[in-house]
């Protein structure tokens, strides 16, 4: 493809009413963001990864695992909507697919910047992956699969912006395809653990496929409401009705998700090992319970139902809101679940350990996820600059 | 149908068509979800030649049914062990292990209790129990870490170690450690590659115990001694976590 042909791709896809000073400002802005956060992780590879981050032998995963999780669940969310929108067609989505497959894209590039520096040998990744890989492994076949997945949204993007219909919709497939099943394996990688109770179990892949549908839904609320933001304009009638849409989904699986939460609780009181049972009390009343009554369930699914019932679905600045609360209780969902997989010592009662470890994430985990979210706002607003027109046409195929 | 019937047939139009291009596409999404599925669910499989243990009703390998060639574990005297970690020194200088926080192939675990207003001590050898169903083994995504076909001891390929630490978080024994000097994550092997590799008989950690609590041998081996105390023992024998199936090779007795 020469020059001339992109610049006329580009002059067709391209917002201009985006190329203003503030934009500007804020795109260089989450581009700092971005490069500064990332670079704590860089130096994971110039110091070591068991200097700079706080991770121990008995606690392995942290808040970058947490972090990587969550940015995945939400892409596979987004990628569902849009998928199912494109395929099945008539659903009132469907105008906002377009923007939605982006920032899918844009959400699992956050993913693959976090796990980037949190593997300590990424490079050997590459290769082994490859040549040497284990089928028997969820990791495997996680990763595998999440980067056939992207793979597979490029190309349904380039299709949508070059006007290859046919071949964004089959890509648009496979892409959603392997999004579902790459977080499917994501689930199944703590729920085949048999030596951490808490996380051990056949719900979890499902819960994560749940969290996937609130997370991608409460993710196409905030970004379309933002996307009109930004703009200054007000939504069309028909992007009005598909952020509702997404709002009523987003209202649904909210109710869905507080279920599957509370009879996970549930379950680790009424028997089982004792290790589940101990990790449960850390989130209903030990080191994680702030994080889970204040953040997860306050913020994230009661205050959020909140204010879906009193926006009527109607009051999209509160609507945007709820969506972005969700997202704030589902990234620290991921955090507990995460850490309270590992918190409880598996020999409890000898070398006189505490009930719970001690984990608090160093200035460089918190640098590395303030680095994932540079990644995504950076994305979102250069897709807005750059592929605005495509975002916001009616049909393209 | 061949082709003189289809032209009969009305042209129904292209209104029609891409209901039926998206059922296509449906059909063969399924087709693809199938072939997904199906390699997920055999991610969800055990491994099959390292599960070959089928005493369901005790913990101890019955024999006829050890898959490997030379099966080693070990046997611990839990009583005997009074926690001088001459074990835990001797694989350090063997296996050169770091000297940095977290990093221990074998350690002394010790519970203080109090009975009658007595403080009792117990202590607690542990190590890699080098499981028949190893966890550790099948989470890792580039078989960088492995049951050696031999002799059934879980080893490592460090080239291959992405540092992904599953292998860490699926271990249900806190066996496997990161090593900065090999930046891989590394573990106990039962010093195949040290002290069985000069054709030594016993682990660095065995052979410094002054008190003999740790027992290691073939498990397939009549003549040796960790045969003769689990097929005829005089105590109870038991595993560290049974719950977690990982069918581990380390065996705990008083005696």
């Amino acid at each position: 493809m020469t020059n001339n042909s992109l610049s006329a791709i580009f002059a067709e896809t391209a917002d201009p009413r985006l190329a203003t000073p503030g934009m500007n400002r804020a795109t260089i802005f989450f581009l700092i963001v971005t490069v500064v956060g990332l670079s704590c992780g860089v130096l994971a590879f110039i110091f070591g990864h068991h200097t700079i981050y706080n991770n121990t032998r008995e606690m392995p995963w942290g808040m970058l695992i947490s972090t990587y999780a969550f940015w995945a669940i939400t892409s596979t969310g987004l990628c569902m909507y849009a998928a199912m929108s494109h395929v099945f067609g008539g659903t009132r989505m469907k105008i906002i697919s377009n923007r939605m497959v982006w920032m899918s894209i844009i959400c699992i590039m956050g993913a693959f910047a976090t796990i980037g520096v949190e593997i300590a040998s990424p490079h050997r990744m590459l290769l082994y992956n490859i040549i040497s890989p284990n089928p028997l492994s969820n990791i495997w076949w996680m990763g595998t699969l999440y980067g056939l997945a992207v793979g597979c949204m490029i190309i349904e993007f380039s299709g949508i912006v070059t006007g290859l219909a046919k071949l964004a919709l089959i890509m648009g497939v496979f892409g959603a395809l392997a999004e579902v099943l790459a977080n499917s394996c994501l689930g199944g990688v703590f729920a085949t653990l048999p030596a951490r109770p808490y996380w051990y179990g056949a719900q979890l892949p499902i819960y994560f496929l749940t969290s996937a549908f609130l997370s991608g839904a409460a993710a196409a609320v905030l970004f379309n409401y933002l996307a009109y933001r930004i703009r200054d304009e007000k939504m069309s009638p028909s992007v009005h009705l598909a952020v509702k849409s997404a709002g009523k989904a987003m209202t649904l699986v909210l109710i869905l998700y507080t279920v599957a939460t509370f009879w996970r609780l549930v379950s680790f009181y009424v028997g089982g090992p004792e290790l589940g049972r101990t990790a449960a009390d850390a989130l209903i009343s030990g080191p994680l319970a702030f994080n889970f009554w204040v953040l997860e369930v306050c913020a994230g699914l009661a205050i959020p139902a909140l204010l879906i019932i009193l926006s009527r679905l109607e009051n999209m600045r509160m609507l945007a809101l709820a969506g972005f609360l969700i997202l704030v209780g589902q990234f620290v969902a991921r955090y507990n679940l995460v850490v309270a997989g590992q918190i409880v010592p598996q020999n409890l009662g000898w070398d006189n350990l505490p009930t719970h470890f001690s984990y608090v994430p160093s200035v460089f985990e918190f640098g590395v996820v303030a680095g994932s979210i540079g990644v995504v706002a950076f994305g979102f607003l250069i897709g807005e600059r750059v592929f605005g027109k495509t975002f916001t046409q009616k049909e393209h195929h | 149908m061949n082709i003189e019937d289809l032209e009969k047939e009305i042209n129904e139009g292209i209104d029609s068509l891409p209901l039926q291009e998206r059922r296509k596409f449906l059909k063969m999404g399924l087709a693809v979800t199938g072939v997904f599925l199906g390699g997920s669910v055999l991610s969800l499989t055990s491994i099959s030649h390292a599960s070959n243990q089928k005493n369901a009703d005790s913990d101890i390998p019955v024999e006829g049914q050890y898959p490997y060639p030379k099966h080693y574990g070990m046997i611990m005297r839990q009583n005997r062990c009074v926690g001088c970690e001459l074990c835990v020194e001797a694989c350090k200088q063997t296996n050169h292990v770091p000297n940095d926080h977290g990093a221990w192939r074998t350690a002394i675990q010790e519970k203080i209790t109090t009975e009658n207003n007595t403080e009792k001590r117990e202590f607690r050898p542990v190590l890699c129990n080098q499981c028949n169903r190893p966890p550790c083994v099948r989470v890792c995504p580039t078989k960088a870490t492995y049951k050696d076909p031999e002799t059934g001891i879980v080893v490592m390929d460090y080239k291959k170690c992405i540092g992904c630490k599953t292998c860490m978080a699926a271990c249900p024994y806190n066996a496997r450690y990161f090593n900065e000097e090999k930046y891989a994550i590394d573990k106990c092997n039962f010093c195949i590659d040290t002290r069985l590799a000069e054709g030594k008989k016993e682990t660095a950690c065995a052979a410094a115990c002054p008190a003999r609590v740790r027992i290691f041998g073939d498990l397939k081996d009549k003549s040796t001694e960790i045969y003769r105390l689990l097929q005829t023992p005089d105590s109870k024998i038991w595993v560290l976590r049974p719950d977690t199936g990982a069918l581990p090779n380390v065996f705990y007795m008083n005696g």
